[in-house]
């Protein structure tokens, strides 16, 4: 996962303790009859921030959005946005706009009044309005479209009114529902990138629901980890992924490994447990605050695994024989499954540098190899 | 490859093409034809039961009173010396425009039937709107209630109305029971009966129109509305009523229609002073035995039907266009 410039890398309020937070989510749960939609979520989101909401679906992170729009009222709980609790405001009146996953255009208005829809109802001037919405197309590159109706316009593009009629009228934060699902893969990626150009030249606050890891991991100054109605985890893109706090999360992002372990040695600058099933200590060099004997997994990210035919490690630390189970060739990298001695399946990746043709290949199905990580690769994740 | 192997290979291919291309030739007519014959059908059944028994109305409507049996004048005559003779008249429609009799009842007709669709328009979207937004488990049944009425006999239903509003009848009864009238109030045979009697047999025709267009709406438009800064009515004015529109006029016309010819619901519930073009046409057929000014009653009362059906047709078409 790349990561781009971020709105947030110059002031990062977030990481402030005397910050005031803009969007401040204190203990909201939603209930729909029986079935609780959210649990108990308290966030605190900055100004400027773009801050994802992630998670599978039924994790709640879409109630949550439509809390902050107005359109569902929290069963318990207040949200307070730019220092007002809007908990029992009306949609109407909230100084939040939101792109719909489905982009909701009107269909019986042309992309100039669905623009204006929002202006309109504000009463702005004429003339104001028609310059605003102007200004708006040009942003989003549609103003050869404004006198289209939205059925006649491609999904990129209903996107792009989309978002322009959810900015037009300044708002304060910008709630954005799946803003990328409906799209193909290339224009996923360039819009992805117009949306942080957008975000960074206005400077509104961005909260985008997304169930795409990926997604989330390029947009995001911030992520909030979602599941069965809870907030897992927040952090920035590589914060969650380097440092995941939870198995759900580790799992939830990329790939990983796991070792079932148990607490070795316990030291103030290290840490070693040993996994049973394997016969085998790992080594993290930095400690980790836990008792000996203490049940734990040790994860290592696919691509901090390297494999050699020889070992490469003096004394073996972190390092294990194993079979090269399968390979997939992905084009920019090679993912390997590799089978330890007791049968459990790791995966590696490494990277292509080299442009080589089928015949050349270094490994092959059954080789015996050695896998190994750096000590400090590998992560602790509680039971 | 050689000269020869490509030689051998041309007369093959162009063979194949031919196939292919008599095969591509045949399904195109068989296509065609599947799509004559699927038109055919409904132009037939349009044939045998419009326009053929128009055409007679059209001449009946053209020809002269007089006692006999048919009651009017033929068309067309073959004369003993063989000469044929075409007697057209359109001294019926001309009457049509002098007696104030037919001028006043087509007027009263429209208002009523115009009325009426308001009345519907009023009581229905409301209905519809609520069937439309209701839980999808109770949505089959409220519109199994909504047409469970036609299970009865429409004629049926007017005579149960009848005995509701009568000077007897069950409502009178009851506010007399109740205390909250002390002599029986007159509600048959009069115009607000109508009113009731064709409000209460239209109003399906109205709901299931406009379902159908709600049932498709949107909610995340009117919450992208509401999220905009529209206020519900706002948003009502803004986004649902124009998106319901079609739905709007195709119940308005399936109730305006029909009301506008009613018959039996003024004979039945309304007084005679309230003259309507159903009765008046009845009249001249049944009473007067008068067939060519009945018909020409009836055919004038088309025309003034086909404007808001062309209306509709435009407005469909126009709909079609846009979806």
């Amino acid at each position: 996962m790349t990561e781009f410039k971020k709105p947030i890398v110059g002031d990062r309020p977030a990481f402030d303790a005397e910050a005031e937070p803009f969007i401040d989510i204190q203990g909201v749960g939603k209930k729909f009859g029986v079935f609780t939609a959210i649990d108990d979520i308290s966030l605190k989101i900055y100004k400027g921030e773009l801050f994802s909401l992630l998670g599978g679906s039924g994790c709640g992170k879409t109630t949550l959005l439509r809390i902050l729009a107005g359109f569902e009222k929290p069963s318990k709980g207040r949200v307070i946005i730019d220092g007002t609790d809007v908990t029992d405001m009306p949609p109407y009146e909230r100084p939040v706009n939101m792109m719909f996953q489905s982009y909701a255009l009107f269909p019986h208005m042309t992309v100039e009044k669905n623009v204006a829809y929002g202006l309109h109802r504000d009463g702005v001037s004429k003339v104001e309005t028609r310059e605003r919405v102007a200004d708006m197309l040009a942003l989003v590159e549609m103003s050869d479209f404004a006198k289209r109706k939205p059925n006649q316009l491609s999904g990129g593009q209903k996107q792009r009114v989309a978002l322009a009629r959810s900015l037009v009228k300044r708002p304060k934060v910008l709630l954005l529902d799946e803003p990328l699902g409906a799209l193909d893969k290339r224009l996923r990626e360039h819009t992805q990138f117009e949306l942080m150009n957008i975000q960074d030249k206005l400077g509104i606050t961005f909260v985008v629901v997304t169930h795409d890891q990926e997604e989330a991991m390029t947009l995001s100054s911030r992520i909030a980890v979602m599941d069965k109605g809870n907030v897992i985890q927040v952090g920035t893109p590589s914060d969650i992924y380097e440092s995941p706090e939870t198995k759900f999360t580790a799992e939830f992002i990329g790939s990983i490994n796991m070792f079932d372990c148990h607490v070795k040695e316990s030291g103030r600058d290290h840490l070693v447990a040993h996994c049973g099933a394997l016969a085998q200590d790992f080594y993290l060099d930095r400690g980790v605050a836990v008792k000996e004997a203490r049940q734990l997994w040790l994860a290592v990210r696919p691509e901090k695994i390297q494999i050699s035919r020889q070992s490469t490690v003096e004394n073996g630390v972190n390092e294990l024989p194993a079979f090269i189970h399968d390979i997939a060739y992905m084009g920019t990298h090679t993912i390997y499954r590799i089978r330890l001695a007791n049968g459990q399946i790791l995966q590696a990746t490494t990277p292509n540098l080299r442009r080589s043709s089928e015949g050349e290949r270094n490994l092959t199905w059954e080789d015996a190899v050695f896998v190994s990580w750096e000590p400090s690769s590998m992560v602790v994740l509680m039971k | 490859m050689s000269r020869d192997a490509a030689n051998k290979k041309l007369p093959t291919l162009s063979a194949g093409s031919i196939v292919k291309m008599a095969g591509d030739l045949s399904g195109k007519l068989i296509q065609r034809n599947w799509k004559r014959f699927v038109i055919a059908v409904p132009l037939v059944w349009l044939l045998i039961f419009f326009i053929v028994p128009f055409v007679i109305v059209l001449k009946i409507s053209l020809a002269e009173g007089m006692i006999a049996r048919p009651p009017f004048t033929p068309l067309f005559e073959w004369a003993e010396d063989l000469s044929f003779t075409i007697s057209v008249t359109f001294e019926n429609f001309r009457f049509l425009v002098t007696d104030d009799l037919y001028y006043s009842s087509y007027l009263n007709s429209l208002f009523l039937a115009g009325k009426s669709t308001i009345i519907c328009l009023l009581i229905g979207y409301p209905m519809a709107y609520g069937i439309a937004r209701s839980r999808s488990d109770i949505r089959g049944i409220l519109l199994l209630m909504v047409v469970l009425p036609f299970w009865t006999s429409f004629l049926l239903r007017i005579y149960a109305w009848m005995g509701l509003l009568n000077k007897n009848g069950i409502i009178n009864g009851a506010l007399l029971s109740m205390g909250i009238i002390d002599e029986p109030l007159n509600m048959m045979f009069t115009e607000g009966a109508i009113y009731v009697g064709i409000v209460y047999s239209y109003l399906p025709f109205m709901i299931l129109p406009l379902y159908a267009t709600m049932e498709k709406l949107d909610e995340s438009l009117n919450e992208a509305a509401a999220d905009l800064g529209g206020k519900p009515f706002t948003v009502f004015y803004t986004v649902t009523l124009p998106l319901t529109l079609p739905g709007i006029v195709a119940g308005s016309l399936l109730v305006f229609i029909p009301a506008t010819g009613e018959y039996v619901i003024p004979a039945l519930l309304g007084n005679y002073d309230t003259l309507m073009i159903g009765r008046v046409l009845f009249d001249e057929f049944f009473s007067n035995r008068d067939w060519p000014v009945a018909s020409a009653v009836a055919v004038a009362l088309l025309a003034f039907l086909v404007v808001p059906i062309m209306m509709y047709q435009h407005f469909q078409a126009k709909d079609g266009e846009r979806s």
